[in-house]
């Protein structure tokens, strides 16, 4: 195992405890929201799918890349719609100020 | 160590700030007025981590690219906007779960590329990466549309079961694992890659088959931490830190919300995946016979409701199945303006997706300072003359607490029964989804409305229009 390897393991750890640490103090209310806000950025695989479709290993591989890119950017911009029409619904009583 | 390139530098210094932005925008979530913000935050976390991905030093051309970005904003525009604004928020766990499919598409293909192109020079550690992105990815592809499948009727929402089920999902999984060590000992087994591949996927159908319709929510929670993993195994692969976090923030995301969802039935991880569930449960040791629910008048229900002092509403699926919210929102507001307090009592259950009753009130334009969770609100149900129960049944069974013999005990429930008095609206007089009779409905303070959800809350919004 490289430092390297060693390294990413600290990133994701560390990476996983911060996430574990945020998502508690999301009220039960807002967990769906907050499940199609995960399902958005999930679309993060589109770093990768982006490497592969710009890069110079034949076409068979910007193709696929294509694809991937297209799934992902899918994911992304529906996941943040999704999110946001949801979102947009939580309305505080504007008849009490509080 | 050798300096970094300041292209390379660049694109590091961009991926630092992304993370940050998709960690603040989580983090916004933790209170509704800061939501929309975070969210904004977080797209402007992705936007940067489009931005860097740009300058990677790999890639050489960019026809591919833009066609990609353009073809996939174009489809989610186009297609997904009206298609978003339009289907209604009853429906959002299989579109979240399609959603879902989509990324770890991506994801699946952008290690099988990896695979076609390093193939025999990948080391064990990338190879074991590699391994699991593929694995993760293909098993969230084929058990998100499943999933979707499952919510949108297309399949059957019944549990599908057969004999050594789970026998047999434990040899697949081992076999793509054996088939892993195998790639990490040698690369060159090309055909064991494909196989690996193609076992996940069969997996992530058959894993997702057997789980009945109410244990969606775990179900889809998973698959949300499986789709991060899959992103964070990229990153192990291609030596991106951006990719392992923001993967592990989804990871832990996913695994929280499946957690919360089990122990909010009681059940543990394992029984919600490899139990018998969803099927028909036992009978419950106490048995209704002999008892009478105490039907109510609509006239009688409106008069109580309007000259109690505090309301609380309990709904359930069977209010949005009923698509009763907006009359219910109506009855409410009625309410309201003859100075009754309401509130609503949200089990975390209630509905198919972590959080769904919520967002299904809210669309309703219930504001959400009345919407309480479990916690909050359990207390005050000895302080409330009213407990109107809409469509909830096993989340308001008193034999969750009292009745060790009963499939449900130990389940944390809503304590309705310490009410000053339970007015319940159910289609009929049947058992509730896990077939347990509820002693609540037998309770002499509590008294039965039957019909339809819909059709009982505008009969009350009429009676109280009359009052």
């Amino acid at each position: 195992m490289t430092l390297t390897t060693v390294i990413q393991f600290y990133v994701f750890v560390l990476a996983a405890f911060v996430g574990y640490q945020v998502i508690t103090k999301v009220p039960p209310l807002l967990h769906t929201p907050l499940m199609s806000a995960a399902n958005a950025i999930t679309g993060i695989s589109l770093v990768g799918s982006l490497v592969a479709a710009g890069s110079d290993h034949g076409t068979a591989s910007n193709v696929l890349g294509l694809i991937a890119v297209i799934c992902a950017t899918v994911n992304v911009v529906g996941g943040f719609l999704i999110t946001d029409r949801m979102l947009k619904m939580f309305k505080r009583d504007e008849r009490k100020p509080n | 160590m050798e300096p970094l390139p300041l292209r390379e530098l660049a694109v590091q210094i961009i991926y630092l700030a992304s993370s940050v932005f998709f960690i603040l925008g989580l983090g916004g979530l933790s209170k509704p007025e800061k939501a929309r913000a975070g969210m904004a935050q977080a797209a402007f976390g992705m936007l940067l981590a489009i931005v860097g991905t740009l300058l990677h030093a790999d890639i050489v051309r960019y026809d591919w690219i833009m066609a990609g970005l353009f073809i996939g904003t174009a489809i989610g525009v186009v297609i997904g906007r009206p298609l978003f604004i339009s289907v209604p928020m009853t429906a959002m766990p299989q579109w979240v779960a399609l959603s879902h499919a989509a990324g770890a598409v991506a994801a699946t293909l952008v290690g099988v590329n990896e695979f076609v192109l390093l193939g025999s020079s990948l080391g064990p550690g990338t190879m074991a990466a590699l391994g699991f992105e593929v694995v993760l990815g293909a098993l969230t592809v084929t058990g998100s549309v499943m999933a979707f499948g499952k919510l949108q009727e297309i399949l059957p929402g019944r549990p599908v079961t057969w004999p050594l089920q789970n026998l047999l999902n434990m040899v697949l999984l081992a076999g793509a694992f054996g088939l892993l060590i195998a790639l990490m000992v040698n690369p060159e087994l090309t055909w064991a890659f494909w196989a690996m591949t193609a076992i996940a996927a069969l997996l992530g159908i058959l894993m997702v088959l057997p789980i009945g319709g109410a244990d969606m929510p775990v179900v889809v929670s998973l698959l949300n931490a499986y789709a991060g993993l899959s992103a964070s195994a990229m990153g192990f692969a291609l030596g991106n830190n951006l990719l392992i976090i923001v993967g592990a923030l989804d990871g832990a995301s996913g695994f929280l919300l499946a957690v919360l969802m089990c122990k909010a039935m009681n059940r543990s991880f394992a029984n919600v995946l490899f139990g018998a569930f969803g099927a028909p449960a036992p009978a419950a040791l106490k048995s209704a016979d002999g008892q009478e629910m105490r039907a109510l008048t609509p006239e009688d229900a409106a008069i109580r409701l309007a000259y109690a002092a505090q309301v609380i509403v309990v709904p359930g699926y069977g209010l949005a199945v009923a698509q009763a919210q907006h009359a219910l929102r109506e009855l409410t507001d009625l309410m309201e303006k003859r100075g009754v307090e309401v509130k609503y009592a949200i089990h975390p259950v209630a509905g198919r997706m972590p959080g769904h009753m919520n967002v299904l009130l809210a669309e309703a334009n219930v504001p959400y300072d009345k919407l309480y969770d479990m916690d909050e609100i359990n207390a005050e149900f000895e302080r409330t003359d009213v407990a109107l129960v809409i469509g909830a049944n096993d989340v308001v069974n008193p034999a969750a607490r009292s009745d060790p013999g009963s499939p449900i005990f130990g389940m944390p429930i809503l304590d309705v029964d310490r009410a000053k008095s339970v007015v319940v609206l159910k289609r009929g007089k049947g058992a509730g989804f896990a077939g347990i009779e509820n002693e609540l409905f037998f309770h002499p303070k509590t008294s039965m409305l039957f019909g339809d959800a819909k059709a009982s809350l505008s009969r009350l919004v009429t009676e109280l229009k009359a009052l």
